[in-house]
């Protein structure tokens, strides 16, 4: 293993799933030396695939040039290069995958493929010093109710259709809000939430573990469109509804597992009323509840630094010939030894 | 109440459940506690809504043919429901403990059960393996009718049985797999191949679904 003159190992992550494009370097033991990152913003709706591919390829040297330069870090003192293989846009991963596989082969060093989802999970286990907890992932693309039993981080619960930070954004661009440069439209809704004072009546969906957004999210533009409540009102209702629903399932997952933690994390981890939801529930069940790190919660290339260094040190590498994407990759079809580890 | 002391048994996400005496029987006072993370108004709406459609819906169960806890009595203000307690384990506790063909039996009699829901239009909504609970006359008692709802379609069929799969998945991995291939059977003996054709298809359609589902059998 090639180690620099202070004895410590580090790996590049990379992950382009979807709008971002991150590159990151992380000490083996845990440390998070750089994590560079540049969104792709389309002009008008929401990610064009082939747009957001096109802009990582044409970021992908700068980010990278950053993330080494930040760390203070030589690419030749790379021991690893962890890769997000999947899920997300077929496009954009395989531009990151593509970047991976070349730094890899050209440094020499080994290549390993990560589980977006298992890197959401792992870098909040690696910030917040959760060891077991049930995690609810919420991002743009993801709604993931989670915990760790035999092996894998098994789905206890998860959207049906749209994902939570999805009906966010799309009800945000529904109702003419605008993005300002760098807040997602979450954060948007969020401020105009805490104005509103009328709980506007809009559909509660949980089907047992699972969550249904996409009927919520057609109730709240209409409500909207019909002068049903103010805009602050809607913002304010959608997010009582929407949360009340992920809380509740979440609290079911802990109260079926029995789980000591409690954890938030993915982009939609950044709400505030989330969190105090979520705090209630962890004090009910005894558990402790932590939230991811704001600059580690939405997709960036620490957490598949850290979730490859995980893997690698249980033994998994990803040869050049299986580095292919998976763009539907499930999270529970992850065989996860290193948390097996972690627990002892 | 009857005056006894109530031992909390389960506390649950959805409800508490308790266990007392109530005019010299045994029974079960499930009680939805308020939701402190909701908004009073939501939790106010969403509580009493459940309270009433419970007994209502537990009772519909019995006269498609699927044992239930009998309903004593309802107190909507306090949004608890007084039951019979049923004697017997959870199918949770005692499935990883039978032999194959006691399981697989078992997994046809749950099946039989979940099909003869469907059949009158009940979609349990939370088909767990810690609601059904397995009685010592070997019949299994369907309780927690808390997120049910009535529909004769097939999405909420095949989203209920999806939830029964899931379900087995994540508790039962081991076995999930046989488990739920003699549920399917079981549900084919009450509602026929046919239908059973179609649900398995909308199954299979709603796993697709899930937006990160690899194309698989």
């Amino acid at each position: 293993m090639t180690t620099n003159n202070s004895g410590c190992s580090y790996c590049l992550g990379i992950e382009s799933t979807a709008d971002d494009f991150g590159a990151a370097v992380v000490s083996f033991d845990g440390k998070v030396l750089s994590n560079a990152n540049d969104a792709y913003t389309p002009k008008k709706g929401g990610i064009h695939p082939r747009e957001a591919a096109r802009h990582h390829a044409e970021v992908a040297e700068k980010v990278l040039a950053e993330a080494f330069e930040t760390a203070a870090v030589k690419p030749r003192d790379i021991s690893l290069v962890a890769f997000a293989q999947g899920p997300g846009l077929g496009p954009c991963l395989r531009t990151g995958a593509t970047a991976a596989r070349a730094l890899a082969s050209y440094l020499d060093v080994p290549l390993v493929g990560v589980n977006h989802c298992v890197g959401h999970i792992e870098v909040g286990k690696l910030a917040t010093g959760a060891k077991d907890p049930v995690t609810l992932y919420v991002s743009g693309g993801n709604t993931i109710i989670s915990a760790f039993e035999a092996h894998r981080y098994r789905i206890f619960g998860e959207t049906l259709d749209i994902a939570i930070g999805n009906c966010l954004d799309v009800f945000a661009r529904a109702v003419g809000l605008q993005q300002k440069k760098g807040a997602p439209f979450g954060a948007i809704v969020e401020q105009l939430a805490l104005k509103g004072e009328k709980l506007v009546s809009l559909p509660y969906t949980v089907k047992g573990m699972d969550l249904s957004f996409s009927g919520l999210l057609t109730a709240a533009v209409s409500a909207f469109q019909s002068n049903n409540g103010s805009i602050e009102d809607v913002c304010y209702s959608l997010q009582e509804v929407a949360f009340s629903m992920l809380t509740e399932v979440t609290e079911r997952a802990l109260a079926h597992t029995e789980k000591p933690e409690v954890l938030l994390t993915g982009g939609v981890a950044a709400n505030k009323k989330l969190q105090s939801m979520l705090t209630v529930i962890a004090e009910e069940h005894d558990a402790r509840f932590c939230v991811v790190p704001l600059k580690l919660a939405a997709d960036n290339g620490a957490m598949i630094a850290w979730a490859g260094i995980l893997a690698y040190k249980s033994g998994i590498t990803t040869p050049l010939d299986k580095s292919y994407v998976d763009v539907k990759w499930r999270l529970e079809e992850v065989y996860a030894p290193w948390v097996e580890a972690q627990l002892c | 109440m009857g005056g006894g002391s109530a031992v909390l048994i389960k506390k649950g996400a959805e409800a508490s459940l308790y266990l007392e005496m109530w005019h010299n029987r045994k029974v079960i006072m499930k009680r939805r506690h308020p939701k402190l993370y909701r908004t009073t108004e939501l939790d106010t709406v969403i509580r009493s809504q459940r309270t009433a459609h419970e007994p209502n819906i537990i009772h519909q169960a019995k006269k498609a043919g699927v044992p239930t806890p009998t309903i004593f009595k309802v107190d909507m203000e306090e949004a608890n429901i007084v039951m019979e307690f049923v004697e017997g384990k959870q199918v949770k506790e005692v499935l990883d403990t039978l032999s194959k063909e006691e399981r697989l039996q078992l997994s046809i009699l749950m099946g039989r059960m979940i099909g003869r829901l469907h059949k009158h239009g009940i979609i349990h909504g939370d088909l767990t393996t810690s609601n059904m609970i397995l009685s010592p006359y070997g019949k299994i008692v369907f309780v927690d009718f808390g997120l049910s709802e009535r529909s004769v379609e097939l999405e909420p069929k095949g989203v209920d049985l999806h939830l029964m799969k899931r379900a087995l998945q994540s508790t039962h991995y081991k076995h999930a797999t046989e488990c739920f291939k003699e549920i399917m059977k079981g549900y084919a003996e009450s509602v026929g191949q046919e239908e059973t054709k179609k649900v398995a298809a909308k199954i299979r359609e709603i796993e697709k679904r899930g937006r990160y589902v690899a194309d698989r059998e």
